[in-house]
């Protein structure tokens, strides 16, 4: 591999004194001691107040929504309790049209919901950061025909056409994740396609074409990794804005179909009921604002780790 | 100037079209519109085969595109397939759903555009201020609801308010069932009154959402121009604070938030069809839904050409605005 020349020690130039990198006053060298470029983002991440509140309180509500159904041991197919039972301590939310446990509903919805948005986040991340690395990295046509796919995919709203192909082809949660997936990752690409741009200009991208690595290896080893701060924002972002699509698509009964289910189909199935039994919609609705408002603060926090000088604040 | 707005026309026309083909492939490969007939009971395989030559359905996709492709351009769009539909024609009913859809939008956007980006404008004027942080704060609950709850909570509470009305004597003034097919009648302050009590709840819950994007968009804007040298220049002669925010930073800034308005119009359609559907208008929400439930191919592609030509028409026009605004942009 031509990657062996990189072991030849690069001539240093006359008068330039080796020492640690100078630079940005927030660099490696905190109170004596050397930290990574890692360690310094964990640094920050974990100072950052409203980001470890609301990475807690997210930590925490997915345990419990993954665990709480074992110990209350309701089944939403063989139903007992009778319909529209108010709350009780044995239905802390009440029971919905058909008897079924509330509480049980909104835990196994949360559940879906972020199965989704964790595979419409991860599918959108992955075919974003491709298609925009390339583009910004190869220019030329690759940019362009990218740049025209994006378009075509913008074309019609997203709800539209995620229901058409989720009526078309099922409604099973994983495929309700996968759709929204692939309408998704736009917004990715154009930030991956900034920044490939202009990391592509550097020397470090310059001595690796040099030497021969493939695009593929400049795209993997060189880029990504360079851009890894904008890629997790943007993948938690998304994470957020799946969950409240599909919440959305399902509450206008084109989402996710029985019997699998979700926080919007549960809001789908009681909202009317707002005005008499107002519990059965603030139960699913705080899980959702909950889950998004707290994937939103962990990007904001993250976004301040990776790079300070960008704050949104 | 000229030669870009060419071929960024161009360009547009090739991406509708390019577009109308993988959609109609999309909507033809997503549904049987022979499944009513199908499951009638006692029809030979014979008479669905001749329905189905009858209909096209035995020719290839690009076959049945072409004819679709050179219809449209005729102005015949097809008609419907669904029941009680009676062979709508597809132009008709696209039309006067958009037409609901459409008013309710271009309101709710201004609207949210003329407060969020004041707000904005003003949460970077006092930074870190309580201003600052209540607008912060208020925006980001708002980034993180569903737009239909918003619109499920002000519909309740809508109804209770009316109840309140009349408790009061007064009329009830709230109505949740979209403006009526032909048109307000009445006086003109009878007009207004059922105009507004139509429109208020669907405009705010679909404003609400915008304002949240404006807002933010307005504050990491202006923050920027109040940083740039042409306002310390503009301090520097001399002028008052009141005429250089006015004059040169909120010009400059406003740019980044009118052209994101124009960019963003597909995710704010998106948002209109589950509003309306919370307040059972018959608009575009409910076409498509009705479309999709009920395999309407003909139906769906009127409203996805139609949607997808908005759209594509609003990207053109900030992108022509944006590079006569900023020449940097042509140039680039």
């Amino acid at each position: 591999m031509a990657e062996t020349t990189e072991t030849t020690p690069a001539p240093t130039h006359p008068g330039k004194v080796p020492g640690p990198p100078s630079g940005s006053g927030d660099g490696g060298d905190v109170g004596g001691v050397f930290l990574t470029q890692g360690q310094l983002v964990r640094r920050r991440f974990l100072r950052h107040r409203a980001a470890m509140t609301a990475l807690t309180i997210l930590v925490l509500f997915i345990l419990f929504v993954y665990i709480a159904p074992f110990f209350l041991g309701y089944s939403l197919t063989n139903l007992s309790a009778g319909s529209y039972e108010d709350p009780s301590p044995a239905h802390v939310f009440g029971t919905d049209q058909v008897g079924a446990d509330v509480f049980s509903l909104v835990m196994k919805g949360s559940q879906f919901s972020l199965q989704i948005g964790f595979i419409a986040a991860v599918i959108s991340t992955v075919v974003g950061v491709l298609l925009g690395t390339v583009a910004g990295y190869l220019r030329r046509g690759t940019d362009t025909a990218v740049s025209r796919v994006t378009d075509l995919f913008l074309v019609v709203p997203l709800q539209a056409v995620a229901a058409i192909l989720i009526a078309g082809l099922g409604g099973s949660w994983w495929l309700v994740g996968l759709i929204l997936g692939f309408f998704l990752w736009m917004p990715i690409a154009r930030v991956t396609r900034a920044e490939a741009l202009a990391l592509s200009q550097r020397e470090f991208v310059e001595a690796a074409r040099a030497s021969g690595a493939t695009t593929w290896r400049i795209v993997t080893k060189h880029l990504v990794p360079n851009m890894i701060g904008t890629i997790v924002v943007n993948a938690t972002l998304t994470l957020a804005l799946a969950v409240l699509t599909e919440a959305a698509l399902s509450f206008i009964g084109l989402g996710v179909q029985i019997p699998d289910t979700s926080l919007g189909l549960v809001l789908n199935q009681n909202y009317t009921q707002l005005g008499t039994r107002p519990w059965l919609f603030w139960a699913p609705f705080v899980a959702i604002v909950l889950i998004s408002l707290t994937i939103n603060f962990i990007g904001d926090g993250l976004r301040d780790a990776f790079d300070p000088r960008q704050t949104r604040r | 100037m000229a030669a870009y707005i060419l071929r960024r026309v161009l360009i547009s026309i090739g991406v509708l079209l390019v577009a109308s083909f993988l959609l109609y492939v999309m909507v033809a490969s997503s549904g049987d519109p022979l499944a009513g007939l199908r499951a009638r009971p006692g029809i030979t395989p014979e008479a669905i085969d001749a329905t189905a030559r009858q209909l096209g359905l035995d020719q290839p996709i690009l076959v049945r595109y072409w004819e679709w492709f050179t219809g449209v351009l005729s102005g015949n769009w097809g008609t419907s397939v669904a029941l009680g539909q009676a062979q709508a024609e597809v132009l008709p009913a696209v039309g006067s759903a958009l037409w609901v859809t459409i008013r309710l939008v271009v309101i709710a956007e201004v609207i949210a555009l003329l407060i969020g980006g004041a707000v904005g404008a003003i949460a970077a004027l006092r930074q870190y201020s309580i201003t600052d942080y209540t607008a912060t704060t208020l925006a980001f609950v708002l980034f993180a609801m569903p737009v239909f709850c918003i619109g499920i909570i002000l519909k309740v509470y809508g109804i209770e308010f009316n109840v309140l009305l009349i408790n009061l004597g007064l009329d009830r003034w709230l109505t949740t069932a979209g403006p009526p097919a032909g048109g307000f009648t009445g006086s003109p302050g009878e007009v207004f009154f059922k105009f507004t009590g139509a429109y208020i709840l669907p405009t705010i819950a679909l404003a609400a959402i915008s304002f949240a994007a404006y807002s933010r968009f307005q504050r990491a804007s202006m923050l920027e121009t109040m940083r740039s040298d042409y306002v310390r220049t503009a301090r520097a002669k001399g002028l008052t604070e009141r005429q250089v925010v006015l004059r040169h930073a909120l010009r400059n800034a406003l740019l980044p938030v009118t052209t994101y308005f124009a960019y963003n119009f597909g995710a704010v359609f998106g948002g209109a069809i589950v509003t309306e559907q919370v307040f059972g208008w018959n608009g575009m929400g409910s076409l498509l839904v009705r479309s999709i439930q009920q395999y309407d191919p003909n139906m769906l592609m009127g409203w996805l050409i139609v949607t997808a030509t908005i759209v594509v028409l609003f990207n053109l026009l900030a992108d022509i605005a944006y590079s006569y605004l900023d020449p940097r942009i042509r140039l680039g």
